[in-house]
């Protein structure tokens, strides 16, 4: 059975410092990305706006703590503009002051969740033009995501073929809460050209979805929320083993960013549990979905879990596996991890490094 | 087991540091200061100075960026009480709120707390008499000025 190997690299690499797999650049004026659209789509935002399945334009669903709908309160450049826009200041307080060697951008714009389908592949054909221009060109420590509109498959694999030769792209970002959950065959395509180029798939938890943010309709509050974002990564994971999305797709690999990791052993151990005795309802998944789990799965680390008792977490981690965790801080949000102080367990040097940064440079290929 | 006699003796006195002018930080405002190696964050709460220790016990922010913010209480929803204004500060990131006079959060008193330092308002004219330590400026008659207990 072929199965996806890691490559690690031969050499041991020189870097001494961090990766943060969850980098969020943001606009320096609310419309700035319309500088990176053609006019035919500039002119249809001025005249209708980016229609999402989120009836507040020009908000959240869930707005959170003002100013800035969530930011650390100390993150506001100096010289203007609102949290991680202004590059310069972005350098100085997180990458030069947590020491970090390289940062994956993981825009957060409504491109994906556009109900126009077409203006949706404008906006991420924008986006990924606009990190280039204004972060990951400038800045080599930082790099894209290739930004899709992933109810479209087809125009999703077309922007994947135009960027890939890019090296400054390292994976491709989709958002978890999809239209139909993220096993089903419509989005086959998209994994199709992510195994094909090697390219990992980051699933950033998502404040916009097409369908409300828990089973059961609309939560009442923000808190309620932050928590169905484990949820969604949740219905992610096990609707693409269940679909077999891996038997077709063996060296696939899926990242699972910003939505907790502890939950990660329950799920599992009954998913394997229900698979051993009800697997004729599903043959085409023909391994234990824990195999899956360990060999096409990713997670990132903030907002890191703090149980009462901090060692508990150091259980978790190691059943996970340090091999499959890497380490994110979501600046410039509210809920930010600082490499410095988030782990309050006794990592082995090799665990530390592996979750701090190897995972990271093996799978996104940095150097 | 012999006794060892113990004693009579004075309390090592404490160290007062002139670490700023009064006015320079306004009601609601903060400032980082650094005394002894360490660094602490004062806050001017509606004319009050408090002082606590600046780094965060959760993940290690700077408090000193904090919000100010009231006690908020509620006995079942739609009611929240309000006092104790602008005597607790918010964490920059986690929000996390530690009183200004105890140094305690509220979450988690026992376990997870800054420490508290005395501040008090000088007249200038004082200070030139005491034994003072004045940490980054000349002091002058006629203002007043924060000095800080160690």
């Amino acid at each position: 059975m072929e199965t996806p190997v890691l490559e690690r690299s031969s050499e041991k690499s020189q870097m001494q410092g961090v990766v943060d797999c969850d980098v969020h650049p943001a606009f320096s004026r609310p419309d700035q990305l319309l500088d990176y659209l053609p006019e035919r789509w500039k002119t249809h935002v001025r005249d209708f706006a980016v229609r999402t399945a989120n009836p507040l334009l020009g908000t959240l669903p869930y707005p959170r703590m003002t100013p800035g709908n969530g930011m650390r309160r100390d993150s506001w450049p100096p010289n203007g503009g609102p949290p991680a826009s202004d590059l310069t200041f972005l350098r100085e307080q997180l990458l030069d002051q947590c020491n970090i060697d390289y940062g994956i951008l993981q825009p957060l714009a409504a491109g994906s969740m556009a109900f126009n389908q077409e203006l949706g592949a404008a906006l991420c054909a924008a986006l990924n033009d606009w990190q280039i221009d204004k972060f990951a060109g400038p800045e080599p420590r930082l790099k894209a995501s290739i930004c899709i509109s992933q109810e479209d498959a087809k125009e999703s694999v077309a922007e994947i073929d135009r960027r890939v030769t890019d090296r400054r792209f390292v994976q491709i970002a989709m958002p978890p809460r999809t239209m139909e959950p993220c096993g089903r065959r419509r989005y086959w395509p998209i994994y199709e050209a992510a195994e094909h180029y090697g390219l990992p798939i980051g699933l950033h938890t998502s404040a916009f979805g097409y369908r409300p943010n828990t089973p059961s309709g609309w939560s009442s509050f923000y808190l309620e929320e932050h928590y169905a974002a484990s949820n969604s990564l949740q219905t992610v994971l096990s609707s693409m083993i269940l679909e077999g999305v891996f038997e077709q797709f063996p060296k696939l690999k899926i990242v699972l960013v910003e939505g907790g990791f502890s939950w990660l052993p329950s799920l599992v151990w009954r998913l394997d549990r229900e698979w051993k005795r009800m697997r004729d309802e599903v043959p085409h998944v023909k391994r234990k979905p824990s195999e899956y789990v360990r060999e096409n799965f990713w997670y990132t680390t903030q907002p890191i879990e703090e149980p009462e008792n901090n060692r508990h977490l150091l259980d978790i981690l190691r059943w996970i596996g340090t091999d499959r965790l890497m380490f994110s801080t979501d600046y410039p949000h509210w809920d930010f991890d600082d490499p410095r102080f988030a782990f309050k367990v006794p990592l082995t040097p090799a665990e530390r490094s592996a979750i701090f940064r190897d995972n990271a440079v093996d799978l996104f290929g940095l150097k | 087991m012999s006794t060892i006699e113990n004693p009579t003796r004075e309390k090592r006195p404490a160290a007062r540091h002139v670490v700023a002018r009064a006015d320079e930080i306004v009601p609601g405002a903060s400032r980082l200061v650094h005394v002894e190696g360490r660094d602490i964050a004062i806050f001017n709460v509606a004319g009050e100075f408090m002082a606590i220790a600046n780094r965060c016990p959760h993940e290690g922010a700077d408090l000193c960026k904090g919000k100010l913010v009231s006690l908020f209480e509620s006995d079942e929803p739609g009611v929240v009480r309000l006092s104790r204004h602008g005597e607790l500060v918010r964490c920059p990131w986690h929000g996390w709120e530690f009183d200004l006079r105890s140094g305690k959060s509220w979450c988690d008193p026992a376990r997870t707390k800054v420490k508290s330092y005395d501040v008090a308002v000088e007249h200038g004219a004082r200070l030139i008499e005491g034994t003072y330590r004045a940490e980054v400026f000349k002091i002058s008659v006629d203002d007043d000025y924060l000095v800080l207990e160690l």
